[in-house]
């Protein structure tokens, strides 16, 4: 009992806030990256091995950009369109022909275009990594820190997207068509919906989402060809903890996961905490494989 | 066929399909045809391949052999979703309401198509909830949480707004209370009234011979007999042959 109370003194209260205030902002950040790679699983059954490479493209188009232009907003806004066009084309090109396939198949094309897109980067980029500066620089007091500002705006503008995403599923026809798809993709049909177009959108919506989450980040980290690698492993296990395919689920997830990254990196330093991710998928995997946050598991 | 027949083209013709299940051949060359707003009732014991016979005109399912026409054309192998604009509506066995979609949400997914005006919607929606009000009362409540019946409303309903020429209607009665099933009857005379051609898979024999013009009648995946629902009666020994158990 005393250790008990002990370890609670223990406990930095200061910098318990700090993490939180952290885990939230890249909890938004991991969350807009996986509701793309969620909501392609969901709906075209395809696992997108080439999402990291989204969202590492969508940060080079950003400081290309920014570099022309000097508008952070402009080539976030840029850069989601462009990739969202790309993402179309990859779809139409690589994964339409295989549907009805093996699940293989398409695992290997996403994977195979994952390896193209990266050495692309590289050949076209080159290895040293590029900067974007942050849009604003203001801080304010965080007990012992000068906490950017940025950083909350990016959890404002990850939250915003995700928010009109919703908005666009719930009310536009598009959204209804893509909702029926993901519910039953052979009435669907029957009702006349174009299936082969809402994979296709569904794809460059997912591929847009993950680069905007690629130029948010790119102030924080740098832009290098192998940026997207720790980002979709990351997001992939916020999917399988979320529940594969269930939207609300991966973004209560990434939060929860990041939170929980942030809580332990104040003990035993970030590199380290990375593993309670992992420890989380594999309690997820062995005790509620369905994912953490699905109702009731069917 | 009759000159009267090779002067007016049926809406819908099948001609001699085979249909495969993986290795189970269960479509063994049906052909039949439907006139324009005509009511042709599809009767047969379970798994003669009624069912098959609609899913491979919707081009859900791709047959072996044979074609299928509409209007004329020769729509084999075109994909379901352009076969629905075309004007064929799909109303199938089990329903499959969007069942976290809202009811009109379900409505929505044929009613929002190009080229369909704001006026023209309204007037199509009005046209639906005047044929089932307990479908406009329940329009924001999801498809799931409908009963059988409501449900199998919103399944005809929702097949309604594609404006279709033809529904195929797969057992529509299937499991539903005896006072639902004589307002399945009622409906589809009402889109008889319409204009509308159904055909009409049903186990209900003497709603199907009261509802159709003419009836087909399947075994082992073919058409066996072939006649005027007037002409036969549920006691006859043609129904004892294919249908009684």
């Amino acid at each position: 009992m005393d250790a008990m109370v002990g370890f609670l003194q223990a406990i930095p209260l200061d910098q318990l806030m700090i993490q939180t205030v952290n885990g939230v902002v890249t909890g938004m950040i991991l969350a807009l990256v996986a509701s793309g790679l969620t909501l392609i699983f969901g709906i075209l059954d395809v696992v997108n091995f080439a999402h990291g490479e989204l969202f590492m493209l969508g940060a080079y188009v950003g400081v290309i950009v920014i570099t022309a232009t000097g508008s952070f907003y402009l080539a976030l806004v840029t850069s989601t369109l462009v990739i969202a066009l790309l993402g179309a084309a990859l779809q139409i090109v690589t994964l339409r022909p295989l549907i009805g396939r093996h699940p293989l198949n398409t695992i290997l094309a996403t994977f195979g275009t994952s390896l193209v897109l990266q050495n692309y980067a590289l050949w076209q980029f080159g290895p040293v990594s590029r900067k974007i500066s942050e849009p604003i620089t203001a801080h304010f007091d965080l007990f012992y820190l000068e906490y950017p500002w940025y950083r909350l705006l990016i959890a404002g503008l990850s939250a915003a997207i995700i928010g009109s995403f919703w908005l666009f599923l719930k009310f536009s026809t598009f959204g209804v068509w893509i909702r029926a798809t993901s519910q039953d993709r052979v009435m669907a049909q029957a009702m006349g919906i174009p299936v082969p177009w809402v994979y296709t959108g569904v794809f460059a919506i997912g591929a847009g989402m993950a680069a905007a989450s690629g130029v948010l980040f790119a102030p924080l980290v740098g832009v290098d060809h192998a940026m997207g690698l720790d980002w979709v492993l990351k997001a992939f296990i916020v999917v399988v903890v979320g529940g594969m395919g269930n939207l609300g689920g991966s973004i209560a997830a990434a939060i929860f996961i990041s939170l929980l990254e942030s809580y332990a990196s104040i003990w035993v330093g970030p590199s380290l905490a990375v593993i309670v991710s992992f420890v989380v998928l594999i309690l997820t995997l062995l005790f509620r494989p369905t994912g953490l946050f699905v109702a009731t598991p069917k | 066929m009759s000159i009267a027949e090779a002067i007016n083209e049926p809406l819908v013709r099948v001609e001699d399909l085979h249909t495969y299940y993986g290795k189970s051949h269960i479509l063994h060359g049906v052909s039949l045809h439907v006139g324009p707003g005509e009511v042709v009732g599809l009767l047969g014991r379970n798994g003669v391949g009624k069912s098959t016979t609609l899913k491979t005109i919707m081009g859900l399912v791709q047959p072996r052999q044979g074609r299928v026409l509409l209007g004329g054309n020769v729509i084999t192998g075109l994909a379901p979703h352009k076969l629905a604009r075309l004007g064929i509506g799909y109303v199938p066995e089990d329903r499959r309401i969007f069942r976290l979609l809202t009811v009109m949400e379900n409505l929505r997914t044929g009613l929002d198509r190009r080229g369909v005006t704001e006026d023209r919607k309204r007037a199509l929606l009005d046209k639906v909830f005047s044929f089932f009000p307990v479908l406009a009362e329940r329009r924001n409540q999801a498809g799931g949480t409908l009963s059988g019946g409501e449900q199998q409303m919103l399944a005809i309903a929702r097949a309604m707004m594609l404006e279709p020429k033809i529904i195929l209607l797969d057992e529509p009665t299937e499991g539903l209370m005896p006072r639902m099933v004589s307002q399945i009857g009622q409906i589809i005379d009402a889109l008889h009234r319409e204009g509308v051609a159904i055909l009409l898979v049903e186990q209900n024999v003497p709603l199907t011979l009261q509802a159709s013009q003419r009836v087909y009648i399947l075994e082992k995946g073919a058409v066996r007999h072939h006649c005027a629902a007037s002409e036969i009666d549920v006691g006859d020994a043609v129904i004892k042959q294919y249908l009684g158990v």
